[in-house]
C-alpha cells in the first residue's frame, strides 16, 4: 500500500486539443504566461530553469493576488519531456521566503500527463515526495481554505477529528 | 512523517488509538495477526515522526495519538492541493480561450 500522504493527484478535462495543451505546458514562454513566471531559456530534459515570478496573463484578479510574490526567484529542474504526453520537473513547493536558501532541501516531483479523449485532453498532474519535506516548511503552506476533502484524505480526516491531549 | 503512515498495520494502529484512546503494546497486539514485536517496531516509527507519544504507566508503556500533528500534515497537503487547483484554472483559461 503506497503512502496516502506522499503524493497528490489532480485529474482534469481540458476542452482543448492535446497539441495546444502540450504547447502550453512544454514551452517555457507559454508555461510562464499562465503559471505566472518568466523563465530564461527553453525547457530541456535535465535543465535547471531559473525564473522570476510575474503576474499571470490569464486573469487580472488572480494576477493581483499573486503580486506579493512578484519578483521572487522561481526555480525548477526539468526531469523528462516526452512529446506530447509527459512533462515532469522537480521543485521546492511553497518556496516563498525571499531570504531562505532552499537548495539544500528535498524536492518534490511534478508530473504532467496528457491523454487525448473525447471532448479534449485529460490532464493528470501528480506531485510526489512529500515524505522528505521538513516540518518547518509545512507551516508556509497555511492559508484559509475551504477546499473539500479528497477521497484519500477522508481516512486521515477521521483520525484527526477527535480531540486529544 | 508522511511515509510512516503508508503502511497498512500502522494505519490500523492509528485507527485503534483514535477509536479506543491510549493503549499498550499488549492491547494493540491483542487479536491481531501481527506480532507484538512488529507492533513495537511500528510504534517506534510512529513515535519517531511524531504521530504517537508514549508514557510509562507502571511497567507498561502506553501509546497515544498526537492528533495535532496529523492535522498539520493533512492541512499541508490541502494547501498544496488548493494551489494546484488554482494553477489548473489558469491553465484552463489559457488553453480553452479562443485565440
Amino acid at each position: 500500500m503506497t503512502s496516502v500522504t506522499d503524493r497528490l493527484e489532480k485529474k482534469t478535462l481540458l476542452k482543448a486539443p492535446q497539441e495546444r495543451v502540450w504547447g502550453a505546458i512544454s514551452d517555457a514562454k507559454r508555461f510562464g504566461a499562465w503559471f505566472g513566471v518568466s523563465f530564461e531559456g527553453d525547457f530541456a530534459p535535465g535543465a535547471r530553469m531559473i525564473g522570476t515570478i510575474v503576474p499571470t496573463t490569464v486573469d487580472p484578479d488572480v494576477a493581483k493576488s499573486m503580486e506579493k510574490h512578484a519578483g521572487m526567484t522561481f526555480e525548477i529542474q526539468i526531469d523528462r519531456i516526452e512529446p506530447m504526453n509527459h512533462f515532469s520537473y522537480r521543485w521546492h513547493p511553497f518556496a516563498i521566503h525571499r531570504d531562505v536558501d532552499y537548495s539544500a532541501e528535498p524536492t518534490t516531483l511534478v508530473v504532467f500527463e496528457l491523454e487525448e479523449v473525447t471532448g479534449g485532453t485529460m490532464l493528470t498532474i501528480t506531485e510526489s515526495g512529500f515524505d522528505g519535506i521538513p516540518l518547518a516548511r509545512r507551516a508556509d503552506a497555511f492559508e484559509a481554505n475551504d477546499e473539500g476533502w479528497t477521497l484519500q484524505s477522508k481516512l486521515l480526516e477521521k483520525y484527526v477529528s477527535k480531540t486529544s491531549p | 512523517m508522511f511515509a510512516a503512515l503508508g503502511d497498512k498495520t500502522r494505519l490500523l494502529i492509528v485507527a485503534r488509538l483514535c477509536d479506543e484512546g491510549p493503549l499498550s503494546i499488549a492491547r494493540l497486539a491483542d487479536g491481531q495477526r501481527v506480532s507484538r514485536q512488529a507492533i513495537s517496531k511500528h510504534l517506534n516509527a510512529l513515535s519517531k515522526c511524531g504521530v504517537v507519544r508514549s508514557q510509562l504507566a507502571g511497567r507498561e508503556r502506553i501509546f497515544e495519538l498526537r492528533t495535532k500533528r496529523l492535522a498539520e500534515a493533512r492541512q499541508y497537503l490541502d494547501q498544496i492541493s488548493a494551489q494546484w487547483d488554482r494553477s489548473i484554472e489558469r491553465l484552463r483559461a489559457f488553453v480553452e480561450s479562443d485565440l
